[in-house]
């Protein structure tokens, strides 16, 4: 019985989960196109996405490149196909792994953080005192990083894109001396920026929706003190990372 | 049923606050059970009673900070829960609220708390400043205007909370517990402050306190709160010479007598009518 219990109350709890998200994106939404615009917060926000995050999220695509590179020169020679290597780093860089990792460090760094900030910010009252002054804390807070969130996430992984590349470059051509004019030549052989590029900054964008989204919502629900805001942090960035994967496949069905 | 009454019927002559058989629990434990009470225009009321019995969240509720589960918040004769989120926004920048424990933005400095709900209502800044300068002098807190709420003592923050709450001129304010733990000659500074806003503003005012002299200093009216419902309300004379036995534990302070702790009226206490 304890047991189909707990598994009850997960359920809805994980139901209840979903509503708020989804209400709150209604709200979010409805809030964003209305005046007063708070453009130096929606900027200060961008450097803390975007900016703040170009160090991680260099470091992470630059070792995925060369990791990637290190990998498919070594299986490829298997079959003698050590020419397509660039073209396979830089299609599963664009498409798949400079959005994807982006997204779960850049919910890690700043999806926490978010979530440590609202959840404060409700069990200190400043929420309520927020509200109590006629300013809607939906807009106030939210709508600025949640739309810092969905522009600077593309910008992200174009960068990621380009370092990754250039990582593969590094480790194919001077570790393991594949001939440089064909790795070039064959990395942008194959690799349409209208589709593959694009369709990972589309990716990228609902990335930066979802987690920023989720984020905020588990800070604004924050209940029970320092605990609860130390709660709220850990489940924005597991549940802000398991959406970004989950939505990564069905975006991926849907976009290719 | 009992019958719907219209509010835009009774606009004429409503009452600037009022609560009508007011419900709230929080997991099961009830704490507003059937409270009813109104404020007229411009009357200063003040609520006591004692801890945990809802006092701030009676005032939550009359800002639409908290939606009651069943009952109505009427101000201004308008019903906080029939409106738009957007037209209940507006209605709240006609009020004044300062918090308990401050509630100060931490991420920003005192000056910017304080000037917070006048940028919003777009003064120049110049105004804003010294509208700024003004309040905190106000509350005796001259040479903060730079420094975080973190640096400051609670005694600060409440001030500063305080300043906040009235820079903007409201036409309502709520108070909860504006001169707790502050020292007497502060906290009569504050009694002042809200004498003083009732009469240049002609602001309706209401006060958590636990403290009686400034319950009856400031107050046209004292309330109190107890097991979910007002139980006692009178003039802050008659109040304080009140027979009634809760009234009059209250006031003296004794363990002994009706209220006890776990929040339940023990015996009968008297109506409200004549003490
Ligand atoms: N957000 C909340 N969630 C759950 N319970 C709450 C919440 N807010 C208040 N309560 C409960 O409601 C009761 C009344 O709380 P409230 O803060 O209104 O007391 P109070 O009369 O202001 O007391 P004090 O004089 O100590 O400030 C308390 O028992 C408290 O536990
Ligand atoms: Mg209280």
């Amino acid at each position: 019985m304890k047991f189909f219990e707990a598994i009850g109350r997960t359920v809805i709890r994980i139901l209840e989960e979903f509503g708020h998200v989804f209400q709150m994106m209604g709200r979010v939404a409805g809030w964003t196109f209305r005046p007063p615009y708070d453009v130096p917060e929606f900027f200060r926000q961008m450097v803390r996405v975007g900016v703040d995050s170009v160090p991680v999220v260099f470091l992470t695509t630059l070792f995925t490149g060369m990791v990637m590179a290190l990998q498919t020169v070594n299986g490829f020679a298997r079959f003698h196909a050590e020419s397509l290597v660039g073209s396979v780093v830089a299609l599963s860089l664009t498409r798949e792994l400079s959005p994807v990792l982006c997204a779960l460090m850049v919910t890690g760094r700043v999806g926490s953080s978010m979530a440590a900030e609202l959840g404060s910010m409700r069990v200190t009252e400043q929420i309520d005192a927020l509200t109590a002054l006629g300013t809607e804390p939906v807009q106030y807070l939210m709508v600025p990083r949640i739309a810092a969130s969905i522009v600077m996430m593309p910008l992200l992984v174009i960068m990621g894109d380009a370092v990754g590349i250039w990582g593969g470059y590094l480790v194919a051509v001077k570790l393991l001396g594949v001939n440089p004019v064909r790795y070039i030549e064959n990395s942008f052989q194959f690799l349409h920026v209208g589709d593959d590029v694009v369709s990972g900054m589309i990716k990228a964008a609902v990335f930066g929706l979802i987690f920023s989204l989720i984020a905020c919502v588990r800070g604004y629900y924050t209940t029970g003190g320092a605990e609860g805001v130390g709660r709220s942090t850990t489940r924005a960035v597991v549940s802000g990372s398991l959406s970004v994967l989950f939505a990564d496949f069905f975006l991926t069905k849907l976009l290719f | 049923m009992e019958a719907r009454r219209d509010p835009a019927s009774e606009a004429g002559a409503a009452p600037k606050l009022r609560a009508e058989d007011l419900h709230k629990s929080f997991d099961g434990r009830v704490v507003l059970d059937g409270l009813s009470f109104s404020v007229a225009d411009g009357e200063s009321l003040v609520i006591v009673g004692p801890s945990g019995t809802g006092k701030s969240v009676l005032l939550k509720h009359m800002i639409g900070l908290l939606k009651p589960d069943s009952g109505k918040v009427f101000v201004e004769g308008q019903d906080v829960w029939a409106i738009s989120e957007r037209q209940r926004n507006e209605l709240r920048k006609e009020f004044g609220m300062s918090f308990q424990e401050g509630a100060l933005f931490d991420s920003m400095n005192v000056y910017d708390n304080v000037a917070f709900p006048l940028r919003r209502s777009g003064r120049p800044t110049r105004e804003i400043r010294d509208r700024v300068r003004e309040c905190l002098d106000i509350v005796h807190l001259p040479n903060v205007e730079q420094k975080r709420p973190s640096e400051l003592s609670g005694g600060m923050r409440r001030r500063v909370g305080f300043a906040r709450a009235i820079a903007h001129e409201p036409d309502i304010l709520l108070f909860d517990e504006p001169n707790t733990g502050l020292d007497p000659i502060m906290t009569d500074v504050i009694d002042e402050v809200i004498l003083n806003m009732r009469e240049k503003l002609d602001a309706t005012i209401v006060t958590i306190t636990h403290h009686m002299p400034s319950a009856r200093k400031i107050g046209d009216r004292i309330a109190l709160l107890y097991g979910g419902k007002i139980i006692f309300q009178a003039p802050p004379d008659e109040f304080l010479e009140s027979k009634d036995p809760a009234v009059r534990q209250f006031v003296d302070g004794s363990a002994e007598g009706p209220l006890t702790p776990e929040g339940q009226v023990v015996g009968k206490t008297r109506p409200s009518e004549e003490p």
